[in-house]
């Protein structure tokens, strides 16, 4: 009996992979819960256990292909014979040119990279809406894409948030399909190119950011930290949070940080619903921790920020980190935050604008610290130039929700409590 | 005449006009562009309405007629012999044929579209000149390529008109009932044709070079026709080839080689039914970017497009099923391509119908071509001695077959053989084209008594169980 493997639901909301690696042979026995492939989505690599046991009979995929939910994979067998129609030998006969009663070659659904089963209308519906049907997630029976799955695939494509309701006046969202990119001249005219294809998280950040972009009316504010303190708090403190397993870094204060001004000013821990015209308040405080890895940017959520300790956020945070850049990370691990953290400091950025993570309203970009000499008042008109170690820091707000007076509050309390380590553990009270 | 060359333009010019080149000439005017039909032919329909299946099936239909007479005679209602007046039949042909080329100017007028009695030949990429017209030349914007196919020659022998050995062409003009007639080529023109002959009362030899009927046809749809044919026929020979055909005044000497008895033998009249072949000489593609693949067909794409942009090609001439319907979709298609929709050629069951009796039709995936491309399928036939209705009609000689997707459940192909089958396979078409699974076909209600409930349950037999077959046991 063969039985047909077909890449399963990987999550909310996803609903292509591109397969990593294919971790098995034709003619392979597996066992079932064996990780057979490793598939990596918008938004985490996943492996993907073996559903079955038996043997390896076709792979239909392989490294590099962008599958969609629903597609066969592989198939395997268990042993048992296959169920075979009769063999019937039915002999062929030379092909003669152009005889009018040979059947010539038609245009027939073959099982893979063939035809997708979709009715001719909905054919025609997917060549109007330059739709390519392969890559729609089918809803029908067996894989059958109705003419809904091709309107979808349309909508989800410009990228822009769905609304259910028409969405009021007050809130009129711009398309980024209302804005024409004018086509790409031939730059070989000018001399040698090479195409990479525009994939996976590189493609999936440029998405996220064109949205963030397109849609958010972002306003930066900017300030420095004198993280002289800090840094000699974090020096005194490492070596028994490493023994720990955890890693006391810049950004685990940053976190215990931001989470306390989200408290205070609730606003930043929001998002816009411009369907219905609300602010919605998040109750929680789930920050995501912008990381750098060799395949992009990635974001993983270190949840209730809020109440965890500067010693357990640090090393929830490592393990975090380094679980991301090994592709280690669930899905779940990428969703759900309210507020972004993305710290340049540890490669030496400065002053940077972040974009903001939509749909929250609110990122932090931190920069590194470095010796500076600062000005300080000694007395009464008896100033003093000192080495400090500063910090500077930038704040992006969404101007729909948040003002730049909010943005300067927010920041202060910020400021504050890097600045000094005690208001930092005052603050956690 | 002193006058100068008339040069006229226009926007999309359709070389051709039989069901490609009209459909794409109409759906281009529908879509308001100003249209031109260049053609020999005074009016529109090429050879399916004036050479081919018109008159045959308006042929064929009577045979039925004559041989259902005949069969009554078992069911108690006797016919007197039927009298046969071939100036009557033809009359009837050409009433038949003027009916529908005068339907066919009228719509062209109706629509505007400019009918061009004339030979185009390209010039260039943008203009074609006329021979024997008032207009000399032509300017276009977009052309379309629809001058179909002809029948291809026994080789060393050209076609004369009122020769012995005749086209399909010469045979539907019905010249007279030849008491021997030999037919070269088991396709279906040699089987629908020799059908006509044999009922008008020939004496018919049918010989074909491969070991089967409609080379290419399921044998299992095949067998029914073969069976009835034997009696209908004189003699079938398979495996055999003609070796030579000598004309003389009062007959055809023709030198078989293969399985048969007596090598040598004269015949009244030969029709040489051999295939066709793409009408592509003294179009002036020499002129164009269009290419031709090796075997002579114009190359294009599923937009019907060229390799020269500004020339489309439709039907015959690009290959594949050379059948008017497939010509008629192709021409939609380039005619929607050409007023800038993003239409293509994505069809999945083109419908093949023989007329012969019983009919066979078919479309989408033959169980032939699944087994060569190994792909698993099941097929499940049911036999139409077990259909009420075809035993009301005496027509027991038929097989409806679905050709299902192991994996899917997905109805890939439909074949059937017998009565009506013309009318049956578009049930099939839509099941394939809409993606239906063999259940859809079966949870559907076929009407009762009709040669439909045969797709129906067939269906069911996959499903497990059907009602008027017992078959392999599921329990589903």
């Amino acid at each position: 009996m063969t039985r047909s493997f077909k890449l399963p639901d990987l999550g909310e909301g996803v609903h292509e992979g591109e397969i990593l690696a294919v971790l098995v042979s034709v003619g392979q026995k597996v066992k079932e819960g064996d990780i057979i492939l490793e598939v990596e989505t918008d938004k985490a690599a996943v492996e993907i256990p073996s559903p079955y046991t038996g043997t390896v009979n076709e792979i239909f995929v392989q490294t590099g292909d962008i599958v969609k939910v629903g597609k066969a994979i592989m198939t395997f067998s268990n042993g048992e014979k296959a169920e075979q129609p009769p063999a019937e030998k039915i002999v062929e006969k030379p092909e003669t040119p152009v005889d009018e009663a040979k059947v010539v070659d038609q245009t027939l659904p073959t099982r893979e990279g063939g035809p997708v089963p979709a009715s001719p209308a909905t054919r025609r519906l997917a060549r109007e809406l330059g739709v390519n049907l392969h890559l729609v997630a089918p809803s029908g029976p067996a894989g059958l894409v109705t003419a809904d799955d091709v309107r979808a695939f349309a909508d989800d494509e410009k990228s822009v948030p769905k609304t259910t309701e028409s969405p009021p006046a007050a809130a009129e969202e711009i398309k980024p399909s209302d804005i024409s990119v004018p086509s790409l001249p031939d730059f070989t005219k000018w001399g040698e190119v090479e195409r990479i294809p525009f994939r996976s998280i590189r493609r999936a950040t440029g998405k996220q950011m064109a949205v963030a972009w397109s849609q958010i009316p972002h306003v930066n504010s900017q300030d420095v930290v004198d993280v002289t303190k800090l840094e000699a708090f974090r020096q005194k403190h490492k070596a028994e949070i490493e023994a720990g397993g955890g890693k006391l870094t810049v950004t685990v204060f940053a976190l215990k940080a931001v989470a306390t001004a989200l408290k205070m000013y609730p606003n930043f821990n929001a998002t816009l619903d411009t369907a219905n015209n609300d602010i919605i308040i998040k109750h929680y405080y789930n920050i995501g921790v912008a990381v750098n890895t060799d395949r992009g940017l990635i974001v993983p959520v270190v949840r209730d920020v809020d109440r965890k300790s500067i010693k357990e956020l640090a090393v929830e945070l490592s393990d975090l980190v380094d679980r991301t850049r090994n592709r280690k990370t669930t899905l779940e691990e990428m969703q759900g935050g309210t507020f972004t953290i993305t710290n340049a400091g540890a490669m030496g950025g400065g002053f940077f604008a972040p974009i903001i993570n939509h749909p929250e309203v609110a990122i932090l970009g931190i920069g590194q610290a470095r010796m500076q000499p600062v000005v300080r008042e000694k007395g009464a008109d008896d100033y003093e130039i000192v080495p400090r170690l500063i910090m500077p820091i930038v704040l992006c707000i969404d101007h729909r929700v948040l003002d730049g007076a909010d943005a300067i509050k927010f920041l202060k309390v910020l400021v504050e409590t890097l600045e000094d380590p005690d208001e930092l553990l005052m603050s956690m009270v | 005449m002193v006058m100068g060359e008339l040069m006229q333009e226009s926007e999309v010019l359709v070389i051709g006009s039989g069901p490609g080149g009209y459909a794409a000439a109409f759906r281009a005017a529908d879509l308001g562009l100003d249209v031109a039909i260049v053609d020999t032919a005074r009016r529109p329909g090429g050879v399916c309405l004036y050479k081919g299946c018109i008159p045959s099936k308006t042929f064929l239909y009577l045979a039925e007629l004559i041989h259902d007479a005949d069969k009554a005679e078992s069911m108690g209602i006797t016919f007197g012999k039927p009298k046969i007046d071939l100036n009557g039949l033809r009359r009837w042909k050409a009433q038949v044929i003027d009916k529908m080329a005068d339907g066919l100017v009228n719509l062209s007028n109706r629509r505007g579209v400019q009918l061009i009695k004339g030979r185009a030949e390209f010039e260039s990429s943008d203009t074609v000149r006329i021979y024997e017209s008032d207009v000399s030349h032509i300017k276009f914007r977009h052309a379309i390529l629809a001058t179909g196919s002809r029948p291809i020659n026994f080789p060393g022998k050209i076609f004369e008109a009122g020769g012995r050995i005749m086209s399909s062409t010469g045979a539907l003009a019905l010249p007279d009932i030849p008491e021997r007639l030999l037919i070269l080529g088991g396709g279906y023109v040699g089987l629908e044709l020799g059908t006509v002959y044999a009922s008008l009362g020939s004496r018919v030899t049918l010989v074909e070079l491969t070991d089967q009927l409609l080379p290419g046809v399921d044998r299992d749809l095949v067998l029914p026709l073969r069976k009835k044919l034997k009696n209908v026929f004189e003699n079938i020979f398979l495996n055999t080839k003609v070796v030579s055909l000598d004309e003389h005044d009062k007959g055809v000497d023709v030198t078989l080689e293969g399985d048969v008895e007596a090598p040598h033998q004269t015949f009244e009249r030969v029709l040489v039914a051999i295939g066709r072949r793409p009408a592509t000489e003294e179009v002036g593609l020499g002129n164009t970017k269009v290419k031709l693949n090796d075997n002579g067909f114009v190359i294009v794409d599923e937009q019907l497009r060229t390799t020269d942009d500004k020339i489309f090609a439709v039907g015959d001439v690009v290959g594949g099923m050379m059948l008017a319907h497939k010509a008629t979709r192709e021409g939609k298609i380039a005619a929607e391509v050409i007023a800038g929709k993003p239409s293509a050629f994505d069809v999945r069951a083109i419908p093949a119908v023989v007329y012969t009796d019983p009919q066979i039709a078919w479309c989408g995936l033959t169980e032939a071509q699944a087994r060569r491309e190994n792909r698993p399928i099941e097929v499940q036939r049911f036999p139409w001695k077990f259909s009420g209705r075809a035993t009301t009609m005496g027509a027991p000689e038929g097989l409806t077959k679905i050709i299902i997707d192991l994996e899917t459940q997905r109805i890939l192909g439909v074949g059937i053989t017998g009565r009506d089958t013309e009318g049956l396979i578009s049930e099939g078409v839509l099941a394939i084209e809409m993606g239906a699974l063999a259940e859809d076909m079966a949870l559907c209600i076929h009407p009762h008594p009709t040669l439909s409930e045969t797709e129906g349950e067939t269906a069911e037999i996959f499903l497990g169980t059907a009602t008027h077959i017992l078959g392999k046991s599921k329990t589903n």
